[in-house]
């Protein structure tokens, strides 16, 4: 599998001017800075859910009202549209009746309907949230996304320092590779303070019941887990009943931290200002990227503010590490690595790049520590 | 910290008893609600949209007052006004009542989610509870036993509204007007208006039964908050043959399925975790299934009820 | 006799009018409270319905499933019986459409999609049969185990999709394995319309045929209007009850495949995105009239088409489309009871 991943992220590089490498990001927009007359644009949005859900749709209504800022730039969003022949129609109407000439569908699942429209409309930029561009996918759709990992690596860190009982909770929504990827980053921070830290898993199956989210998170608390992290498409529900049982927290996608000012760690979240670059150089005529991934080191994902709760020492060793992140030194995935059933994923000196992305794509294996199943085939 | 001992499946017991206790109050509400609606001899179907127009108007109120009290009083009030709506439409000749339900649950879930754009953020007081459980040194008993008020009232009023039906001149007269319109019409009661309030308490009940999911558990207000909560308790009804006692049970029956699941998933019990989501509804078919009979009608029907027909 | 029915049509067509105007009028003060013209929300709502090709192919999109669920409501009612099982319906049928594609590898094309549709329809068919028995022989209320059937349904058709029949290279989201680029019927030539369209008017019309013009649905409408009358005459109410059933269920089965094999090639949590449940507001729109499903579902769609555009333009949640549904349907049923009660459409002369 490894020899397998470098060997096609290779020739992904190779084979591709428009794959661009981690980091050099700003060396692709020099048009950036210099543009001066920009002529006028519209920008449409698309939310799979209600846009201010205080969660992953939120985190993207937020990088649009940013991108409305921009000059020129006229924004249309639309809200609650399924991953269904509906997404192509409400693109569509966009394009057509509202003349906009780039849009943002920010749901995972929109992408084969992209797909499906971009060649009909060479002159409209698609841009996606999945990373799933791939060379002969259409020059005019990017794929753009952050490694949520990374945050979430820093927030186990928060949440190994803080466990007293040694037991840390994962509230997934989908079992999906991303999904257990953020996991495994937790897991790995954690245990990088005590490897004796385990972390119960469990999914919900829904991107948001709250009745049950609640239900799991008093479960899990019963069994004596006193950090809880859920990957939801809001975590307000469990953060807050973390914080009625008077336990830790993290949060996702959005700064969460007014919800538990006690209990309140740090969180994972998102940075989606590329998207304004994207705007850009559509806008200008200048360059862009078809994929492009990234983390701390790209600026594509942050930290929330640390709760009052964390001390000096452990933010220090928290933020030490995220600049590891920035500077490259620091590895997510690196051997000795076993999963929790007890197979080999990575032998002792094998590291994974951070931004190895057929890595992180195949992710179906949860690390040593994760009490639960991925569900999905090795 | 509360760091909680390892009780392993004791701690499923504890969590499906305390789930039971924290997820039942809103079916509790609402399918009493529905009993007293139906016993008038209508079918109101729309309690979901009320339901959820009662957690969201609730929560608001909470949030801009402070109140969590008030915000349940304006939440059975406005449950109140869907109840009203519903009986005026139907009570013209010719119209469906549960047609109408269905109507009014698009119309109330419609409605609630266009109002609540900007509760979804903001943090409301949120109901308090009693500690029932502070005598025990287990965290979890202690939080399982952290009652509700709301469910402390429920626990009365239940079998209130049952010796209520039986004995009192409302009671009877709703009743009556449920299982034979031409007798209660003999008799000189006003069918229409017997129905018009019976169907305004049965929406009071179900807005209150709203107001406990954003004002205490889950405790938030958001467009998912209601997963048919509402249109199960109508379901419950009939299993609980309009009886409102044992409304309270098939509720707490109910809400302990609902958290039978997620309890098993945080023992490590992880496969199959929609069905286990499903067994509530398998569970309540598979009663009604065994329960029905073409035969005679079931025991507590009011006649008058389409349902029942 | 012809001038009655005539007259009666007319007084359908008058009534339904009165209530659309009615619900124009209230969602039109229901936006003007937020400070928006509501002649300029009419304007975008025709615009986003009609007012273009592209419009007109949104919508009619839109309208090709609920042609199909709004049967599973409507057939039913016409034997007196209120069914709102079709989304579990669609779900059933989408779901079994895949387990049956998947084994078609080596089949020609029109003989795998035939089949395929066949296999929605007698899913979906079973599926609400079975309430339709529950109904018959156990005296379950069909509107309840309909209901239960509809959660059943799409936590099986969850439980399927992530794990037994899962495709796992599929990494979008939990989804069933795909029935093949070879299946896919695509969009009706020249359009961007998919082919559920045609399924959906051929469906409804060989429907109202067939409870119009056949001994059977004249049979149906005897029992829809009076069991006794029924008995009487000597119908076989369970047959009838379950036949209802089944033909209601199978439309939204049929529904299910075509969103399998005109819109995503596999089964998934996609599949219960509401249109069942909006199929239930199209029945009692059309008044149970299979051939009126196909004009007032091109509504409904319509109404959906346009719902981006009144986002789009005004600013406004996507609620409102709900809110404007919730109203339309509340006075259509309210008008309900203005038939046979003005003057002017009563026949003198019978």
């Amino acid at each position: 599998m490894l020899t397998d991943s470098k060997l096609t992220r290779r020739q992904i590089l190779l084979g591709s001017g428009n794959i661009i490498a981690a980091g050099s990001l700003m060396a692709l927009f020099p048009a950036l800075e210099a543009s001066a007359a920009a002529k006028p644009i519209t920008v449409g949005f698309i939310y799979v859910g209600p846009r201010n859900d205080y969660g992953w749709n939120q985190a993207h209504a937020v990088g649009a009202k940013k991108i409305a800022r921009l000059e020129g730039v006229k924004l249309i969003e639309q809200e609650n549209v399924p991953e269904t022949v509906e997404v192509e129609k409400v693109m569509e109407g966009m394009i057509r009746q509202d003349g906009a000439k780039v849009v943002f569908p920010t749901s995972f699942g929109y992408w084969p309907h992209i797909l499906k429209l971009a060649r009909n409309y060479p002159d409209v930029l698609f841009v996606h949230i999945g990373a799933l561009w791939k060379e002969g996918d259409p020059k005019n759709t990017i794929g753009y996304r952050g490694y949520m990992e990374e945050p979430h690596y820093l927030c186990g860190v928060a949440a190994g320092h803080m466990t007293k009982t040694g037991k840390v909770g994962f509230i997934g929504s989908k079992p999906l590779y991303f999904i257990f990827n953020n996991l495994n980053g937790f897991i790995l921070g954690a245990r990088s303070v005590n490897p004796n830290i385990t972390c119960q898993v469990v999914i919900t199956g829904d991107w948001n019941n709250p009745v049950r989210e609640a239900e799991v998170t008093n479960s899990l608390i019963d069994q004596g887990v006193d950090v809880m992290v859920a990957n939801v498409d809001s975590a307000k529900v469990v953060i807050e009943n973390s914080e009625r049982r008077g336990i830790y927290s993290c949060g996702y996608h959005t700064d969460l931290s007014e919800l538990a000012p006690k209990g309140f760690l740090t969180g994972a979240e998102w940075n989606w200002a590329a998207g304004a670059a994207f705007v850009k150089a559509w806008q200008t005529g200048g360059q862009y990227p078809n994929l492009l991934r990234g983390g701390f080191r790209q600026d594509m994902v942050a930290i929330s503010p640390f709760g009052k709760v964390v001390p000096e020492d452990v933010r220090a060793k928290v933020l030490k590490i995220r600049q590891g992140f920035m500077d490259d030194t620091f590895k997510l995935y690196k051997g000795p690595l076993r999963d929790n059933e007890g197979n080999v994923i990575l032998k002792d000196g094998q590291v994974i790049a951070n931004d190895d992305n057929k890595f992180k794509l195949g992710v179906n294996f949860l690390v040593e520590g994760a009490i639960g199943k991925t569900g999905l085939k090795k | 910290m509360g760091a909680a001992t390892d009780l392993g499946w004791w701690g499923v017991l504890i969590a499906v008893v305390g789930g039971a206790i924290r997820v039942s109050t809103p079916y509790l509400f609402v399918s009493l609600g529905e009993t007293l609606t139906e016993k008038s001899g209508r079918v109101n179907l729309g309690l979901e949209g009320t339901l959820v127009m009662g957690a969201m108007s609730g929560y608001g109120i909470s949030y801009v007052t402070g109140s969590p009290w008030l915000g349940v009083l304006v939440a059975g009030l406005t449950g109140t006004l869907l109840g009203l709506l519903h009986a005026a439409v139907c009570n013209l000749p010719r119209v469906n009542d549960i047609a109408v339900g269905i109507a009014l649950f698009l119309f109330g879930t419609g409605l609630a989610f266009y109002l609540g754009k900007p509760l979804i953020e903001p943090v409301a007081p949120r109901l308090p509870h009693l500690p029932l459980g502070a005598w025990s040194d287990y965290p979890q008993i202690r939080v399982a036993l952290e009652i509700n008020a709301l469910f402390i009232i429920g626990l009365i009023l239940a079998p209130v509204l049952r010796w209520g039906l039986r004995n009192t001149k409302w009671g009877i007269m709703l009743r009556t007007v449920g299982d034979s319109s031409d007798a209660a019409k003999a008799l000189g009661y006003s069918v229409n208006f017997v129905r018009i309030m019976g169907t305004m308490a049965g929406g009071f009940l179900a807005g209150v039964g709203g107001s406990f999911l954003s004002l205490y558990y889950p405790g938030s207000w958001n467009e998912a908050l209601s997963s048919g909560q509402g249109l199960m308790a109508v379901t419950l009804v009939i299993f609980a043959r309009w009886n409102p006692v044992y409304c309270f049970y098939t509720s707490l029956l109910f809400g302990g399925a609902t958290a039978l699941g997620p309890a098993l998933q945080s023992v490590g019990i992880t496969a199959n975790y929609y069905l286990y989501g499903a067994a509530p509804y398998v569970l309540t078919l598979g009663l009604l299934i065994s329960s029905s009979s073409t035969r005679h009608r079931l025991v507590g029907a009011p006649s008058e009820l389409t349902i029942s027909k | 006799m012809v001038g009655s029915r005539a007259k009666s049509g007319v007084e359908a067509v008058a009534i339904s009018a009165a209530a659309l105007l009615a619900t124009l009028v209230l969602f039109g003060a229901f936006v003007a409270l937020r400070g928006i013209n509501p002649f300029d929300v009419y304007r975008v709502l025709y615009l986003g319905a009609f007012g273009s090709w592209f419009a007109i192919q949104h919508t009619l999109t839109q309208a090709a499933p609920l042609m199909l669920t709004a049967l599973c409501t409507a057939v039913p009612a016409r034997a007196g019986l209120l069914v709102i099982g079709g989304e579990g319906a669609l779900v059933v049928g989408g779901v079994a459409t895949v387990l049956v594609g998947v084994t078609l590898m080596g089949v020609p094309a029109p003989v795998a999609i035939a089949l395929m549709c066949m296999t929605g329809t007698l899913a979906g068919g079973l599926w609400i049969g079975a309430a339709g028995a529950l109904r018959h022989y156990r005296g379950v209320h069909e509107t309840i185990s309909t209901l239960l059937l509809n959660y059943i349904a799409i936590a099986v058709m969850n439980h399927l999709v992530t794990g037994p029949i899962r495709d796992f290279s599929q990494v979008l989201k939990p989804a069933s394995w795909s029935v093949g680029e070879r299946f896919m019927i695509g969009d009706l030539p020249g359009t961007s319309i998919h082919w559920g369209l045609a399924f959906g008017v051929v469906t409804c019309l060989l429907v109202y045929v067939l409870m119009r013009r056949t001994t059977f649905g004249f049979a149906v409408d005897i029992l829809g209007g009076n069991v006794r009358a029924a008995q009487m005459v000597g119908l076989p109410i369970g047959p009838l009850v379950l036949s209802t059933c089944v033909i209601g269920g199978a439309a939204a089965g049929l529904a299910g495949t075509i969103e399998v094999i005109a819109v995503h090639g596999f089964a998934s949590a996609s599949l219960a995105v509401g249109y069942g449940y909006a199929g239930i507001l199209v029945a009692f729109l059309a008044r149970h009239n299979p051939m009126a499903i196909i004009l007032i579902a091109t509504l409904l769609g319509g109404i959906s088409a346009s719902g981006g555009l009144l986002q789009r333009r005004f600013d406004l949640p996507d609620a409102a489309t709900l809110v404007l549904r919730g109203i339309l349907f509340l006075a259509v049923l309210a008008s309900s009871t203005l038939y046979g009660r003005l003057k002017i459409f009563q026949s003198r002369a019978v």
